[in-house]
């Protein structure tokens, strides 16, 4: 078997006192999409945000791309170029204009030439129908549409790795489609991508395999049409059993 | 012949020398101004960081700028450090000198204010496409603090030009130090000269002052209608 993307050995986190996630173990195939699942409050963010180090952990190892990950800050800077994230609040910078908040890594972190950046930030904007947009400011776009332009935002670094924690949750029903659909552009293109999501139509369409954490542990990680048909754990039949499709 | 009071203010070279002495206290806002507040950036940024001795002594710097009464400072610094340290400045640069230490101060509890009512979801944003800590804090933490910073710090200015009336204490030839001198030197001719120069001193410091502070309640107003 080739070379795993991401390899998660007994992740442990907790909060002070709190144990918020037990022995997690994980391993992300280069090219695959992994989708995870469980209720709210068990860790789905957490275990995300130790991906990208915006959470510390108390032990456990990452392995990226065959190299072991030492997690301090400046692995971490280095490392998010390569893993990008979008979150469930659109943030993009609402100083900048939608050119300058996708050009601000290429430019700033990866020291790219402006030409280069421009033409791929451009290009990317026109993948996600926003090609006009480039000199607005957040303010002037509706959700949806941050939201496609926060992807951007972390694809023009040319990640290898992509985490969306709910990133259509906070969407108007009628904004959330666009955002899939680019979504299913990156999973055609083989991005490797971890997704947390509540649209349980789409977990079933783009999954290669399913995640399912209950209270801080993973309970199944199974290829994805395994578990939609045919859930190994009862929790994951109850969970499946209480979500719309 | 009954003299108009208002004369003493244009008698020989009395309105020139008012004025001379409204430049030195704008200078020496100006000049103190600009240090404080671009040392304030600094120390109010370092505020934010978890650094437990950092942020205690900058704390502790704040709170002695803030307890210690502008005047005692001023007279620590003209007549009581020059003795002790053998070190001898002008009156002029030692009001600099503790005006920029006061403006920092207070300016650094304006900016870490701002600072940390950014969201924390930008300052993770920031992180997630690989920005380092200086780069957060002037790429996306400052940009969006100091619409924030803004009619606090003009408020600061307006404190800063005002103070400046106590600097005849350490023998600044200022406005205020000026007009008193000229009250005394026309006290036989102009017996109520006090309420003219004095008067025309509240004007200058009014001309000055208003519209910096109209301005801050102006800012205030629509930044309370935006949020
Ligand atoms: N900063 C924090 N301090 C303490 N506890 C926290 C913190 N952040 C999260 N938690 C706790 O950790 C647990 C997991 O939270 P997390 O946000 O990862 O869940 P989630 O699966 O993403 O939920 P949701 O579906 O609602 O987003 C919850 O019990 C939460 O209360
Ligand atoms: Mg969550």
């Amino acid at each position: 078997m080739a070379t795993p993307l991401l390899q998660v050995e007994h992740l442990e986190k907790s909060y002070g006192d709190v144990h918020i996630l037990h022995d997690i173990n994980l391993t992300i195939a280069t090219g695959s999409v992994t989708v995870l699942l469980g209720p709210s409050g068990s860790g789905k963010s957490t275990l995300i945000r130790c991906l990208n180090g915006l959470e510390d952990f108390q032990s456990g190892q990452l392995t990226f791309s065959g190299q072991p990950v030492t997690p301090n800050a400046k692995t971490w800077q280095q490392l998010r170029q390569k893993i990008g994230m979008v979150f469930q609040s659109y943030d993009l910078f609402p100083n900048l204009t939608v050119l300058d908040n996708i050009l601000l890594g290429p430019l700033k972190v990866q020291h790219r030439s402006k030409a280069e950046a421009q033409e791929q930030a451009v290009k990317l904007l026109k993948e996600v129908g926003l090609a006009d947009y480039q000199d607005a400011y957040p303010r002037q776009l509706s959700g949806g549409q941050k939201q496609r332009i926060a992807i951007v935002r972390a694809l023009a670094l040319n990640p290898e790795f992509m985490l969306f924690d709910e990133v259509t949750a906070s969407l108007d029903p009628e904004m959330v489609r666009g955002v899939l659909e680019v979504l299913r552009n990156l999973a055609q293109q083989k991005m490797t991508m971890l997704v947390v999501t509540h649209e349980m139509n789409f977990a079933r369409e783009i999954a290669d395999q399913v995640v399912f954490l209950e209270e801080g542990h993973i309970l199944e990680q199974t290829p994805g049409q395994q578990f939609f048909a045919n859930p190994q754990t009862e929790r994951a039949q109850i969970f499946l059993n209480s979500m719309d499709f | 012949m009954a003299h108009s009071g208002i004369n003493i203010l244009f008698a020989g070279q009395n309105f020139t020398r008012l004025l001379g002495g409204l430049w030195v206290s704008a200078k020496i806002s100006i000049v103190s101004l600009v240090i404080g507040i671009l040392l304030g950036l600094l120390l109010g940024a370092l505020r934010t960081l978890k650094n437990p001795v950092l942020r205690t002594i900058l704390r502790l710097y704040l709170e002695f700028f803030r307890i210690v009464p502008t005047v005692v400072l001023l007279f620590l610094f003209y007549y009581i450090l020059p003795k002790n340290f053998n070190v001898n400045l002008s009156a002029q640069i030692v009001a600099m000198l503790v005006f920029a230490l006061w403006v920092a101060a207070e300016m650094s509890d304006i900016v870490r204010g701002a600072l940390i009512s950014v969201p924390r979801h930008q300052k993770e944003a920031g992180m997630a496409i690989g920005l380092n800590g200086p780069q957060l804090y002037r790429y996306v933490l400052l940009p969006q603090a100091v619409g924030l910073m803004i009619p606090a710090t003009i408020n600061l200015m307006t404190r800063v030009i005002k103070t400046t009336s106590l600097l005849l204490l350490i023998s600044v030839m200022d406005v205020v130090n000026i007009g008193q001198q000229i009250i005394e030197a026309n006290r036989q001719v102009y017996p109520n000269g006090a309420f003219w120069v004095y008067g025309l001193i509240f004007i200058l410091y009014f001309l000055l002052c208003y519209p910096l502070s109209a301005w801050a309640r102006h800012l205030e107003r629509r930044q309370n209608n935006n949020a």
